[in-house]
C-alpha cells in the first residue's frame, strides 16, 4: 500500500464534516436504538388519535373545544420528548450522582399530594392540580426514582468489582429505599401505582442478581400483604368492589362493573377491522367512562378492531423486546438494572391496563404507556425511554 | 470467576434472570393477544349486538288504522282527530328540575291535578303503581287525548313555557254509528296489547308498541292485521345519557287498509230497532204457561244475501257502546259489561247464542224423510198425540189435522207427522240394538251445516250440536256415573221422581239412542242446538237452490289510497242433500206458512205475488225457561232469521219485526202490498264495491240518504228482567245436563 494512496483516501474521509460526525461509528445516531424510538413515537401518534376520538364529543370535559385534549396530549408528548432527550444527554451514569436529589424530590412530591395541596380524582387522592387544566401525578416520577435509586444501591459494590452479587444488606437497603414511597402512596391510596411499583421492585431484584430467597420472598410477601390488606379491612369498599367487579360486573353495576362491561362491549364490537377511526358507537356515545385515560385501549379495540389493537400490543412488545436486549447488552449491572426495571414497569403497566379493559385484570387507575392522556405519565415514560437509550449507548467503563 | 463477564457487567445468574423476565413479558403479551382475539373475533358478533342495543333507540309512530265501511262506503268504524297532549321524558329530564315546573304549568292549562300529570309520565316498574308509562322512555307520553283547541293553542303558542310538551292532532278510533246503527258485537273493539304479543311481534315486520291497541273482538280482531298498517320507526343514535346524537334511519308509517263489509248501515239500524221492538213487545205479552210476561232477555237477528252468504245485518241484544273501549276501558265500565246483571252484552248471540231450533228444524226433517223414501205428498196422520212405549208425545196444543202431506205438515207445523216418521226410521235403524243405522235425520242435519261452525269471519263462533250417535255415546259415557249413583241411592224410594226413573233406565242401558230421543229430535227439540247464523245459512241455501256458503261480513280489503283492492270472495262450503224437486216442494210449503200456515196471521196483505216470502216458525221449549222463539224467513234475495230467548212463539214474537225489515228493504208500505222500490233501502242486493279515494273518503255512486221516516232510531234499551236472573241464551254449554227429557210435553 503506497503512502500517497493512503493520504488520498484520508483526504476524502468524511469524519471531519458535521454530517460525518453524526454518522460516525460511535456517534449517538449509530448507537441509538432506533426501533425503540420508532415504536415509542408510533405509540404516541396512535395515542394522540385515540385520545382525540375519545374526547371530541365530551363537551363536559373539553368545554366545547374538541381539540382540547388533542392539543394537550401533543404538548405533553413534546415536553416528554424534551425530557427524554435531556435524559439521553445527561446519561444514566451521570444521573447517578443526582439520584439522591431526584429521589428526595419525588418523595416531597408525593408528600405534597397528602398535604392540602393534593386533590382527589376518581377516588384516588394522587394529584396536584396546577391550574389551567394541568395537574401532576408525582407517583409517576416515583417509578423512575425507585428504579434509579435501587439500581444505584444494588450495583455499587458489584460494579466496583467487590462482589459478584449484591449481599443481603445491600438488598435490604434498596428495599428500604422503595418501601418509603410505597408506604406514602398507599396512604393516598393509589393501589394501582403500588402494584406497578411492586412489579418494578421484582424486575429490579431479578436483574440485580440478588439471591432467589429475596425474589421468592418478595413474591410471597406481596401475596401475604394483599391477603392482610383484604382481611384487615384496610381497603375501602369501593376498592374491593373495583377489584372484584372485573370478573363479575354485577357486583358494582353502576360503577366499575358498568365501566368494564361497556369497555368490553366496545372492544368486542370492533371485530377484526374495527368500526373505523371516529366511527365507534360506544366511543361517540361516551358509553365508556375515562376513555381518554385508563380505558383508552377500548377506543382502539372498537375503532381499529383486532388488527389495530393487536398492533398496539405489538408496539409495546417491541419496546419491551428492545428493553430486554438493552438490559442484556448493558456494560455494567447499573445499566442492566435500570433497563430491566423499566421493562418490568412497562410490561406490568401495559398488561394491567389492557387486561382491565379486556376484563381479565381488576380495574386500577393505571394509564397505558404513551397512549393514555396524562402529562405526568407521558413525562415519566419519555424519561424512561431516554434512560434506555442512554444505557444502550454507554461504552464499557473500563474501556 | 465463573461466568463473570466484566465488560458487560453480567454473569450467568443475571443472564438467566433476564431470560426469565423476557419469558414473563412475552407470556403477558400473548395473554393479552389471546384475550383480544376471544373478545373481538370469537364473540365479536355478540358484542356488536350489545353495542347496537346500547346506542340505537327507536321511536315508533303508530299507523292510522283502516276504516270499517259498510256496503256503500259509510264508515262504521273510522278515526277521529283528537288533540293529544304528550310530554317527552328526554326533554323534561334535561331541565334543571326534571320538568316539574313545566308539568305543573301543564296541569294548570289542562285543568288536571299536578300529581295526575306527573304520575302519567313516570316509568312503570315493579314498585310503581298505575298510572305509569310502560312504553319506551324515548316515546312521547300522552297525557290527555281530549284537549280542547284552546288548551292546545295555549301550549303551542307558549312553547318556551312548555319545553318537551307537544299538542298534536292524533287519529283515535271512533265507532261512528251511522243511522244510529250499533253493530257492537260485529265491529268488536280494540284493547291494549299484552307483553307477550309485543315480544312475539318484535321479529315480524309489523312490530307492536306497548302503547298499541289491537283488535280484541269482532271484525277489529279478525281483520286486525290488514287494518293495523305498519308503524313508522325512526331510529336515533343516542349517547350514554340518552341524548340523541344522530338519526340512524327512518321508516315512515304506512296506514292500514280499509275493510269494506257487506253490512248495510241502514238495514243494520232497522234490524236492531225491530229486534229491540219485538223484545219490548214480548215483555208486554202474557205467557200462559209460566203465568207471567215473557222475559225476552236476549235476541239475535241475521240478514243474509242468499246468493253469496254475505251478511247484510247482524244484530245481537243486549248490546253496548263500542266507543267505551276507545282509549282503554275503565274497569268500572268493563265490570258492568261482564256482569251477569247486564246479561253479557259482549256476546254476539247471532254466532255465539245457541238454543234448540224447534220447528224451524222441520225443513231438515222433511228433507231427511223424503231422502229416506217417504213420499212428499203421501198421507201422514197428524193426530193430537202419539204414544210410544207408554209415553205420550203430544202435538202442539193437542191439535189434529187428519191425514196430511209433508208440505202441509210444514205449513201447520204438525209434530206428530214427524214423530211417526222418526219413530219408524228409529225402528228401521235397529231401535235399541242399532247395528248399521242409516241415521237419515242426523245425516241430513249435518248436511244442512248444523253441528259445525259456519266459518263466519268473526271470532268465537260456537258449533251448536247435532245429538247424533257419537255425541250421545260420549255424553252418556260422561253421565253414566251420575245415573247409576242416583239409581242406586233411590232404588227403594216408594215414589220415584222423574229424575230417578230416568236414571234407573239410563243406568241399565245407557249407550243407545232411545225412541223418545229420535222423536224429540225430529221436531228440533231434545239436545239439538243451533245458532242463528247456522239457520240463516241453511235457509239461504233453501232459497238459492241448495248452496251452503261460508257466511262473510268482510267483502274486500282496500288499501288506504284506494288503489289496491283485495276482494273476499264468497266461498261454497256445501250442498243441501235435496233434489231440485224436493227444494221446490219445501219452497212451496214454506210459502204456505206465510199464506195459510202458522205465520199467516202476521202477514195479511203481504205482496206475495210480487215478493214471494217463505217462512218457518219455531217455538222451542227450554227446560226451566220460557220458550225460545224462532222465525226463519227468506225471499229470493234475502234470508232473515230472528230469535228471541224467552220470547214466546216464532210468529208471535218476531213476525211483525221481520215483516218490517223486509218492508224497509224492499220499500213496501207498512202492512200493505204497495211497493215503491225507490223508498226501499235495498230493493236489490248490492253488487260491486264503493270507491275509496286516495284521501280515504268512500263514495257510492247510488248513495242517497233515506228520509227520516224510513229510519226510526232504535234505542237499545238492553233488556233486563226485573229480578236480575236473566237467562243467557249462549250460556248453554255443550254437555250441560239440561236435557229435554222423555215423557214431557214438547211443543212446536
Amino acid at each position: 500500500m503506497s503512502a500517497s494512496g493512503y493520504t488520498t483516501i484520508r483526504r476524502y474521509t468524511p469524519e471531519k464534516s458535521a454530517l460525518g460526525k453524526i454518522f460516525a461509528r460511535d456517534s449517538i445516531v449509530r448507537r441509538m436504538d432506533w426501533l425503540l424510538l420508532f415504536a415509542a413515537l408510533l405509540l404516541c401518534g396512535i395515542g394522540t388519535l385515540l385520545v382525540y376520538s375519545a374526547t371530541r364529543h365530551r363537551t363536559g370535559l373539553t368545554h366545547g373545544d374538541q381539540y382540547y385534549f388533542l392539543l394537550r396530549h401533543l404538548m405533553n408528548a413534546g415536553i416528554g420528548a424534551g425530557l427524554g432527550i435531556g435524559a439521553v444527554v445527561i446519561g444514566h451514569r451521570r444521573m447517578r450522582d443526582v439520584v439522591p436529589f431526584y429521589y428526595a424530590l419525588a418523595i416531597l412530591g408525593i408528600l405534597a399530594v397528602l398535604s392540602p395541596l393534593g386533590s382527589t380524582v376518581n377516588g384516588a387522592h394522587s394529584w396536584i392540580v396546577i391550574g389551567g387544566g394541568f395537574s401532576l401525578q408525582p407517583s409517576e416520577f416515583v417509578k423512575v426514582a425507585i428504579i434509579l435509586g435501587m439500581a444505584v444501591v444494588l450495583s455499587a459494590r458489584v460494579d466496583a468489582g467487590d462482589r459478584e452479587h449484591p449481599d443481603h444488606r445491600t438488598v435490604l437497603q434498596s428495599l428500604g429505599l422503595a418501601a418509603l414511597p410505597i408506604a406514602i402512596i398507599m396512604m393516598m391510596p393509589d393501589l394501582g401505582s403500588v402494584m406497578v411499583l411492586g412489579a418494578i421492585i421484582l424486575g429490579v431484584l431479578l436483574a440485580s442478581g440478588a439471591s432467589n430467597r429475596w425474589v421468592f420472598g418478595l413474591i410471597a410477601s406481596g401475596i401475604l400483604g394483599a391477603l392482610l390488606v383484604w382481611q384487615l379491612g384496610i381497603l375501602d369498599k369501593y376498592q374491593i368492589d373495583r377489584f372484584a367487579a372485573f370478573a363479575n360486573p354485577a357486583l358494582d353495576p353502576s360503577g366499575v362493573g358498568y365501566n368494564t362491561s361497556q369497555a368490553r362491549i366496545a372492544i368486542g364490537s370492533g371485530g377484526l377491522l374495527g368500526k373505523g377511526l371516529f366511527h365507534g358507537s360506544q366511543t361517540t356515545g361516551q358509553f365508556v367512562p375515562e376513555q381518554q385515560t385508563d380505558f383508552v385501549f377500548s377506543v382502539a379495540g372498537e375503532e381499529l378492531g383486532f388488527v389495530g389493537a393487536a398492533f398496539i400490543i405489538l408496539l409495546i412488545g417491541v419496546i419491551l423486546w428492545r428493553g430486554c436486549a438493552i438490559a442484556r447488552g448493558a456494560t455494567d449491572l447499573y445499566g442492566t438494572i435500570v433497563a430491566a426495571g423499566i421493562v418490568a414497569w412497562f410490561a406490568f403497566q401495559a398488561f394491567e391496563n389492557i387486561g382491565m379493559t379486556l376484563g381479565i385484570m381488576p380495574v386500577a387507575g393505571i394509564p397505558l404507556p404513551f397512549v393514555s392522556y396524562g402529562g405526568s405519565s407521558m413525562f415519566a415514560n419519555c424519561v424512561a425511554i431516554g434512560l434506555l437509550q442512554s444505557v444502550k449507548m454507554q461504552r464499557p467503563m473500563s474501556a | 470467576m465463573s461466568g463473570n463477564i466484566p465488560e458487560t457487567g453480567r454473569n450467568t445468574r443475571i443472564t438467566i434472570r433476564l431470560v426469565i423476565l423476557q419469558i414473563l413479558v412475552v407470556s403477558l403479551l400473548l395473554t393479552l393477544g389471546g384475550r383480544l382475539w376471544f373478545l373481538q373475533i370469537r364473540n365479536g358478533q355478540q358484542y356488536d349486538q350489545k353495542a347496537a342495543n346500547n346506542h340505537i333507540q327507536q321511536v315508533v309512530t303508530s299507523a292510522v288504522r283502516g276504516q270499517i265501511l259498510d256496503d256503500r262506503g259509510v264508515p262504521l268504524a273510522d278515526n277521529e282527530t283528537k288533540l293529544v297532549v304528550s310530554a317527552s321524558r328526554t326533554d323534561l329530564l334535561k331541565q334543571a328540575d326534571d320538568g316539574t315546573a313545566v308539568l305543573t304549568r301543564l296541569a294548570g292549562v289542562l285543568g288536571m291535578k299536578p300529581e295526575e300529570v306527573t304520575d302519567k309520565v313516570r316509568l312503570c316498574d315493579a314498585e310503581t303503581p298505575k298510572p305509569c308509562w310502560n312504553g319506551s322512555p324515548y316515546q312521547p307520553i300522552p297525557i290527555t287525548d281530549s284537549a280542547t283547541t284552546q288548551q292546545a293553542l295555549q301550549i303551542m303558542e307558549r312553547r318556551e313555557d312548555f319545553p318537551g310538551v307537544t299538542a298534536e292532532p292524533t287519529a283515535v278510533r271512533r265507532y261512528a254509528a251511522p243511522f244510529k246503527s250499533n253493530a257492537a258485537q260485529v265491529l268488536g273493539y280494540l284493547g291494549p296489547v299484552t307483553d307477550d304479543e309485543v315480544s312475539a311481534s318484535e321479529k315480524t315486520d309489523t312490530p307492536l308498541l306497548r302503547s298499541d291497541q289491537i283488535g280484541r273482538s269482532g271484525l277489529e280482531s279478525v281483520y286486525d292485521k290488514q287494518m293495523r298498517g305498519t308503524a313508522g320507526v325512526t331510529r336515533y343514535e343516542v349517547d350514554n345519557l340518552g341524548r340523541v346524537i344522530g338519526k340512524a334511519g327512518d321508516t315512515p308509517a304506512r296506514p292500514g287498509s280499509n275493510l269494506v263489509t257487506s253490512i248495510d248501515a241502514r238495514v243494520q239500524a232497522v234490524t236492531e230497532k225491530e229486534l229491540n221492538d219485538a223484545m219490548v213487545a214480548a215483555r208486554k205479552t202474557f205467557d200462559t204457561v209460566s203465568h207471567e210476561n215473557y222475559k225476552a232477555d236476549s235476541g239475535a237477528a241475521v240478514v243474509m244475501d242468499n246468493r253469496t252468504g254475505q251478511i247484510i245485518a247482524m244484530a245481537s241484544l243486549p248490546t253496548y257502546d263500542p266507543n267505551e273501549w276507545v282509549g282503554g276501558i275503565s274497569s268500572k265500565a268493563y265490570n258492568q259489561l261482564i256482569d251477569k246483571k247486564s246479561d253479557y252484552p259482549l256476546l254476539n248471540r247471532a254466532i255465539q247464542g245457541q238454543s234448540a231450533p224447534g220447528s224451524t228444524f222441520k225443513v231438515v226433517s222433511t228433507s231427511a224423510a223424503i231422502n229416506a223414501g217417504y213420499t212428499a205428498d203421501g198421507n201422514y196422520p197428524c193426530t193430537s198425540s202419539m204414544t210410544v212405549g207408554g209415553t205420550t208425545f203430544k202435538n202442539f196444543e193437542n191439535e189434529s189435522f187428519g191425514d196430511i202431506s209433508l208440505g202441509r205438515a210444514l205449513e201447520v207445523s204438525c209434530d206428530t207427522v214427524f214423530y211417526g216418521i222418526a219413530y219408524q226410521e228409529w225402528l228401521k235403524d235397529g231401535g235399541l240394538n242399532a247395528k248399521h243405522p242409516k241415521d237419515w235425520f242426523f245425516k241430513t242435519a249435518h248436511q244442512f251445516g248444523l253441528g259445525a261452525k259456519t266459518g263466519v269471519d268473526l271470532p268465537g263462533e260456537v258449533t251448536g250440536r247435532v245429538p247424533d250417535r257419537k255425541w250421545a255415546s260420549d255424553y252418556n259415557d260422561m253421565m253414566q256415573g251420575y245415573w247409576c249413583r242416583t239409581a242406586a241411592a233411590h232404588k227403594n224410594d216408594p215414589k220415584k221422581s222423574f229424575d230417578v226413573q230416568n236414571s234407573i233406565e239410563k243406568c241399565a242401558d245407557h249407550n243407545v239412542i232411545r225412541a223418545g230421543d229420535s222423536i224429540n229430535y225430529s221436531i228440533g227439540q231434545g239436545d239439538t242446538l243451533v245458532t242463528p247464523v247456522q239457520m240463516a245459512r241453511a235457509y239461504a241455501a233453501l232459497a238459492n237452490g241448495g248452496t251452503l256458503y261460508q257466511p262473510t261480513i268482510g267483502k274486500a280489503v282496500v288499501s288506504a289510497d284506494g288503489k289496491t283492492v283485495a276482494p273476499i270472495k264468497p266461498k261454497v262450503t256445501g250442498k243441501l242433500p235435496d233434489t231440485k224437486t224436493t227444494l221446490k216442494y219445501i219452497d212451496k210449503a214454506l210459502a204456505g206458512v206465510v199464506t195459510e200456515g202458522t205465520a199467516d196471521w202476521k202477514f195479511g196483505g203481504w205482496p206475495q205475488d210480487k215478493i214471494p216470502l217463505h217462512a218457518k216458525t219455531g217455538t222451542a221449549e227450554v227446560s226451566g225457561k220460557q220458550t225460545t222463539s224462532w222465525f226463519d224467513t227468506y225471499t229470493k234475495d234475502y234470508t232473515i232469521v230472528m230469535t228471541i230467548s224467552q220470547g214466546g212463539t216464532g210468529s208471535g214474537a218476531s213476525g211483525e219485526a221481520v215483516r218490517r225489515i223486509y218492508e224497509a228493504m224492499y220499500g213496501i208500505k207498512k202492512d200493505t202490498a204497495t211497493i215503491d222500490p225507490k223508498k226501499g233501502i235495498m230493493p236489490k242486493p248490492v253488487t260491486g264495491l264503493p270507491k275509496i279515494s286516495a284521501d280515504g273518503v268512500a263514495t257510492a255512486a247510488s248513495y242517497t240518504v233515506p228520509s227520516a221516516d224510513d229510519l226510526v232510531v232504535p234505542t237499545p234499551t238492553g233488556p233486563h228482567t226485573a229480578d236480575g236472573t236473566a237467562q243467557v241464551l249462549a250460556a248453554l254449554a255443550p254437555g250441560r245436563p239440561e236435557k229435554l227429557l222423555l215423557g214431557r210435553r214438547y211443543w212446536s
